[in-house]
């Protein structure tokens, strides 16, 4: 059965309605990715599959004692609050020093235990909240725009890294991203969504769909463009910056 | 030993410290130091409703400072600002606790020992109080310290954790409302919170992590209690007022360590 199964979901806050009859559905192992404009409702769907926000209309159900690995937007840590990553990664269940340091490697930084969370580099504090989403094992992965505040490279290189977890540990991922370009060639299926879904498919699907044209106008066909161009030739990953800046 | 009076007011203000000292940490991570102060204020209306019903004065300031954060949290969120409805609720419930203590003809009290505390005059079954409250606190805490220091950092990865941020809050809440109940008569309604996060914010340059922040707290907590009443004792100054000017050197001490040692390196 699938991961999660989200049916005819409609949230409300207040006399607003940012969610309206929303379906989706994630299997195993695959990475999706939701698009949308701001106030689209992204970051309300990925709470509600959470638990955090209580659906007006719909339910969301989850597969039995599914492990979710989440990694929110941002997330500010007050400066009166000590924390070293070690600690951070062991909340709230604890943790092995063993798998500590795994969760840390597979994130790509492995020597960061002893360091102050509140010293971090963007990049790496970014990482960081990766690596306590994968200590628990996750299913599912679910990541609200996990790269704001990341350069392009950064947040490109931050996007490998998710494939790479994705093929080590056969993890599903739901993630969100304004970044159509990055994320597009990353992900098995989009979503665009609108307060409802517009339109969903294969990326190259979705990115020839009118809706979307609709929603994101020129921009798309910068992504189609390199969409198709990171797909079409045979190409170097290294090689990945330069035709991501060439496209723009 | 619990004969004297010096013994009994020490006892009194470590139980007092040890209780304030983890909750505190919460208070300063939190940004609830106005929250804290609201607690605590309301309770002299609880103090006059206990005069008046000849009940407990600590089941009276625990009911009402537990009231108080109770409705502060449920209105939260719906119009006002957090400070403004804590402004309204704490500072109007301060007011009609002393109107109520007013009307209460007959009964002399001391309105003096209730703002600022009459440690000297602790009993040995207000210090039974004082330590079953504190161990309830930090029991409390203890008990729920993963799941809050999880909610303080963020609700949604609460959420995500299976973690319910709201019960969490309720937790933190009662912790409050118990600790203001029984610190009334150690240091008063007016210096409850100086107790609560003079010592955390003190501790923050010396700590690494979250535990860490929490136990040093508790001992400069003890060490403020022990040395104030020392003081209070040589100099003959009001008891409770001392520990916390003893709290607040402490503080001013560190902080300017601590900044002096991350400038030079």
């Amino acid at each position: 059965m699938s991961l999660v199964q989200v049916e005819n979901l409609s949230v409300r806050y207040g006399a607003k309605t940012v969610l309206s009859h929303v379906s989706l559905t994630v299997e195993h192992g695959e990475i999706v990715t939701i698009v949308g404009p701001n106030g689209s409702g992204k970051t309300s769907l990925l709470r509600s599959i959470i638990g955090a926000v209580k659906p007006s209309r719909g339910r969301v159900t989850q597969s039995s004692d599914l492990r979710v690995g989440y990694v929110p937007q941002r997330l500010h840590i007050d400066p009166t609050l000590p924390m070293t990553v070690a600690r951070f990664l062991a909340l709230p269940g604890g943790v092995s020093a063993p798998h500590l340091g795994e969760a840390l490697a597979q994130a790509g930084v492995p020597d960061l235990s002893g360091a102050q969370m509140s010293r971090l580099s963007g990049g790496q504090f970014q990482r960081v909240l990766l690596a306590r989403a994968l200590i628990g094992k996750p299913q599912l992965l679910l990541l609200d725009e996990a790269t704001q505040g990341l350069d392009q490279p950064g947040s490109a290189a931050f996007y490998r890294q998710i494939e790479t977890v994705r093929r080590d540990t056969g993890c599903a991922v739901l993630m969100i991203s304004h970044e159509l370009h990055v994320v597009m060639s990353a992900s098995d299926r989009v979503i665009c969504l609108n307060g409802h879904v517009c339109c969903e498919g294969t990326p190259e699907v979705v990115a020839s769909a009118p809706e979307y044209r609709a929603l994101f106008g020129s921009g798309t066909m910068g992504a189609l463009a390199l969409y198709r161009h990171d797909h079409d030739h045979a190409h170097d990953h290294d090689h990945h910056y330069d035709h991501t800046e060439a496209a723009e | 030993m619990l004969d004297d009076f010096m013994m009994r007011a020490t006892l009194a203000g470590v139980g007092v410290a040890l209780a304030a000292a983890p909750l505190g940490c919460f208070v300063v991570w939190r940004r609830m130091a106005y929250f804290g102060d609201a607690t605590a204020h309301a309770a002299i209306l609880g103090v006059a409703l206990s005069l008046a019903l000849s009940i407990s004065v600590f089941a009276g300031a625990m009911v009402i400072a537990l009231l108080m954060a109770l409705t502060v949290n449920l209105l939260t969120g719906r119009g006002y600002a957090m400070d403004t409805l804590l402004g309204v609720l704490a500072h109007s419930a301060l007011a009609f606790g002393l109107v109520a203590v007013s009307f209460l003809s007959g009964i002399r009290i001391d309105l003096m020992a209730y703002l600022f505390g009459d440690i000297l005059a602790v009993s040995r079954m207000d210090l039974a109080v004082i330590w079953g409250g504190a161990a309830l606190v930090v029991g409390l805490i203890s008990w729920r310290w993963s799941p809050l220091l999880t909610a303080t950092l963020n609700e949604d990865l609460a959420h995500a954790s299976g973690i319910n941020p709201k019960r969490e809050q309720l937790v933190l809440t009662l912790a409050l409302a118990i600790t203001v109940a029984v610190a009334i008569k150690v240091v008063g309604v007016l210096l409850i919170a100086a107790m609560l996060i003079i010592p955390a914010a003190a501790a923050r340059p010396l700590s690494r992590t979250p535990e860490s922040m929490a136990l040093v707290a508790a001992g400069i907590g003890s060490v403020s209690a022990l040395v104030g009443l020392r003081a209070a004792y040589i100099f003959d100054t009001p008891a409770g007022p001392s520990i916390v000017c003893v709290a607040a050197v402490i503080f001013a001490v560190l902080s300017i360590a601590g900044s002096v040692r991350t400038s030079t390196q």
